[in-house]
């Protein structure tokens, strides 16, 4: 019988069935952060239970880090707790921490990839749900509480009901400045906030084989925006050139093995799946959210859309998010002054996402009044964009330059914005109060938020770089 | 995890789609180890802009102060995996939320905690819905969780459905680790033949 690729990583990775019918699945690579790990280890500890596979365990200080040069623990004031918790805790476990200082250190979903310890084909968690980032290079990701992070800790399996399967299919040749970020929004404007729920979904078809890795990494990290349970794109050459090399990979001959193996995981050319989608995203702009949640979208050259136009049963979400965001349906997005503008988090803070800001930024101003931050993903970008001198280019324009972290996605290291601001932001979630109290935010991709900080108004970058042609 | 068995308790009616994690516990300046999940449940939606109680919020009317069962819409608990969207419903004797359907890790993450997640098909929804709405707090529903029933004012018995292990699970306040734990031969079997066959998936070492 054909099957999908996300039958064959869960059939080899099935342990058993427990006496409650749940699947027990086995985790490859459990990855932890500050804010949640220390519950983790209080539970265990009282408990009287080890933790079963600390040498597939890892963790990072990202979630509660602040941004500012020359930090410490306690440069915000309230993460110090939580990092020193996780340092404990690690040390007492044996479990590998890439604390605040470390070379290595910098949001999960960045570094597990960039550093090898996820692979294709294998089962990774993380309790947080943007775990799926990392199905960018063909890993089965979950994202998990508190309990269930817990569970992993003491068992290494993950006991779940199965998923249904997904296939998305994006075809069509980008246009110039439209990236991963942009297909995604459209496809959670298509689909909803609850389109994926129940799914683990492949994203296929043309325009994401065309895409880097860290661009697939854009699209499986938005997957929980539609609800999905997971999602990834099966593994190619794309993939295995870049985790050529990366540290935590296996070496020598055992990388030819499982480089041979890794090109066996694609789905079964007759495979069906429990639902089917598509996207033309041959003719797509530039996307950006206008509401409250990130289904609510439209071109850069559309407007605030009127009521009567949306579906009725998104128009109730739809009145709150005018009365929010401070917008009148009918008003055209680009254009909006904005006061915030926020380049990072694990949906967009790789390289070649500040590569695509700092070409827009080049030789140009961040506009009077607006504040404008940059905050790589991981220092390890960090490292590598200052020796590519993108550092100069932001910092040149009046950017603010950061150590690596989550920073202003959920503003749990203090970067917020203030009440009644505008942010146009490159992260995944625009919930209201998310990025501080009445703060207003818009999602869109690292060009459109560049572009937008020069102008000082939402910004089409296509028009920007075109008037300085 | 405490057993569930019934829950007796007024329900409050949040008519909303969507709610999501933030808005449910949102992440505050003023967060530590040992959060007061108490007080954060709705945190931002209980209060006006000077700080003080919204009186307009559910939960604020005095008729909801001591809602121990919620009614909402689609998608509950939406957005990100903290379990304190959780365990800020316990903290407040919320042990019951009845929704059109639920996003899948809040769901999860009821179960682990004692919180029974009832999903109503829409248009039973709809019907409980408007009975808690016009119910208005005057009386307490009771939730039986062994007859899977909801009773209480306003009209009769109403059926769900939930599955058996789900149900089991919550009945019985099961330990998750420790049935997970009578499966060990299996699991160290699975690393063995993993281990063989592929080697690098059982080893995460720093080359450098």
């Amino acid at each position: 019988m054909p099957r999908t690729l996300f039958d064959k990583i869960w059939e080899s990775h099935l342990v058993g069935r427990r006496a409650d019918g749940r699947d027990l699945l086995y985790i490859d690579r459990h990855v932890l952060h500050e804010l949640h790990a220390h519950h983790g280890f209080a539970q265990l500890e009282k408990q009287g239970r080890p933790i079963r596979r600390a040498d597939l365990t890892f963790a990072v200080q990202d979630h509660t880090v602040a941004t500012k040069a020359g930090r410490d623990d306690n440069t915000n004031p309230s993460g110090a707790a939580f990092l020193k918790a996780m340092r404990d805790g690690t040390r007492k476990a044996g479990i590998k921490l890439f604390d605040i200082d470390d070379p290595d250190q910098g949001i999960s979903h960045v570094v597990a990839p960039e550093l090898g310890i996820v692979l294709p084909g294998a089962t990774h968690a993380v309790p947080d749900s943007h775990a799926s980032t990392v199905g960018g290079v063909g890993a089965l990701a979950f994202g998990v509480g508190t309990s269930e992070m817990t569970h992993i800790l003491a068992t290494q399996v993950m006991a779940m009901k199965r998923p249904k399967s997904m296939r998305a299919r994006l075809e069509g040749k980008l246009g110039a400045h439209v990236s991963a970020k942009d297909v995604a929004l459209r496809l959670i404007a298509e689909l909803g906030v609850a389109g994926g729920r129940g799914y683990v979904v492949e994203y296929a078809g043309a325009a994401v084989r065309a895409m880097p890795i860290e661009q697939r990494m854009t699209l499986c990290n938005l997957n929980i925006e539609m609800g999905g349970r997971s999602g990834f794109v099966a593994p190619d050459d794309t993939t295995f050139a870049w985790l050529a090399g990366r540290p935590y990979l296996p070496q020598g001959e055992l990388w030819d093995r499982a480089l041979a193996h890794w090109r066996t995981l694609k789905s079964d050319d007759d495979a069906t799946f429990d639902r089917d989608v598509a996207l033309d995203c041959g003719t797509l702009e530039p996307q950006i959210t206008w509401g409250t949640d990130p289904s609510q979208v439209v071109g850069i050259s559309g407007r605030v859309p009127e009521p009567a136009a949306l579906d009725a049963s998104r128009r109730p979400a739809a009145e709150g998010a005018f009365a929010y965001m401070d917008l009148k349906p009918g008003t055209p997005l680009a254009g909006l002054p904005v006061n915030r503008v926020f380049i990072g988090s694990c949906t967009n803070s790789r390289l070649p996402d500040l590569e695509v800001a700092a070409a827009v930024v080049r030789g140009r101003k961040v506009a009077d009044g607006v504040v404008a931050m940059v905050v790589p993903g991981s220092s390890t970008v960090k490292r590598e964009a200052e020796a590519a001198g993108l550092d100069r280019v932001f910092r040149a324009a009046g950017f603010f330059w950061g150590e690596s972290g989550c920073s202003m996605c959920a503003g749990g290291n203090g970067d917020r914005g203030l009440p009644g601001e505008r942010c146009v932001s490159t992260t995944n979630r625009n919930f209201e109060n998310r990025q501080g109290p009445k703060v207003r935010t818009h999602l869109a991709s690292p060009a459109t938020a560049a572009a937008t900080a020069i102008a000082g108004r939402i910004a089409d970058v296509r028009q920007l770089l075109a008037g300085a042609a | 995890m405490q057993p569930f068995s019934t829950h007796t308790a007024v329900a409050a009616p949040l008519l909303k789609d969507d709610v999501n994690t933030d808005q449910i516990a949102p992440v505050l300046p003023s967060r530590g180890l040992k959060d007061d999940h108490k007080a954060m449940l709705f945190y931002r939606a209980r209060r006006r802009d000077d700080g003080s109680e919204n009186p307009d919020f559910v939960l604020n009317k005095p008729q909801f102060r001591n809602a121990g069962i919620l009614v909402t819409g689609n998608n509950f608990g939406a957005g990100s995996s903290r379990e304190t969207a959780v365990w800020s419903m316990t903290a407040n004797n919320i042990r019951v939320i009845v929704a059109k359907s639920f996003a899948d890790i809040y769901r999860e993450n009821c179960l682990q905690n004692g919180v029974l997640p009832i999903v109503l098909a829409s248009d039973d929804a709809d019907a409980f819905i408007a009975r808690v709405v016009q119910v208005n707090g005057a009386g307490p529903f009771t939730v039986d969780l062994v007859a899977q029933r909801i009773s209480g004012p306003g009209g009769p018995d109403v059926a769900f459905a939930i599955p058996a292990a789900d149900r089991t699970r919550l009945l019985e306040g099961l330990d998750d680790i420790g049935l997970t734990l009578k499966h060990m031969a299996e699991i160290k079997q699975w690393e063995q033949r993993a281990a063989a066959a592929q080697p690098w998936l059982q080893a995460a070492k720093d080359s450098r």
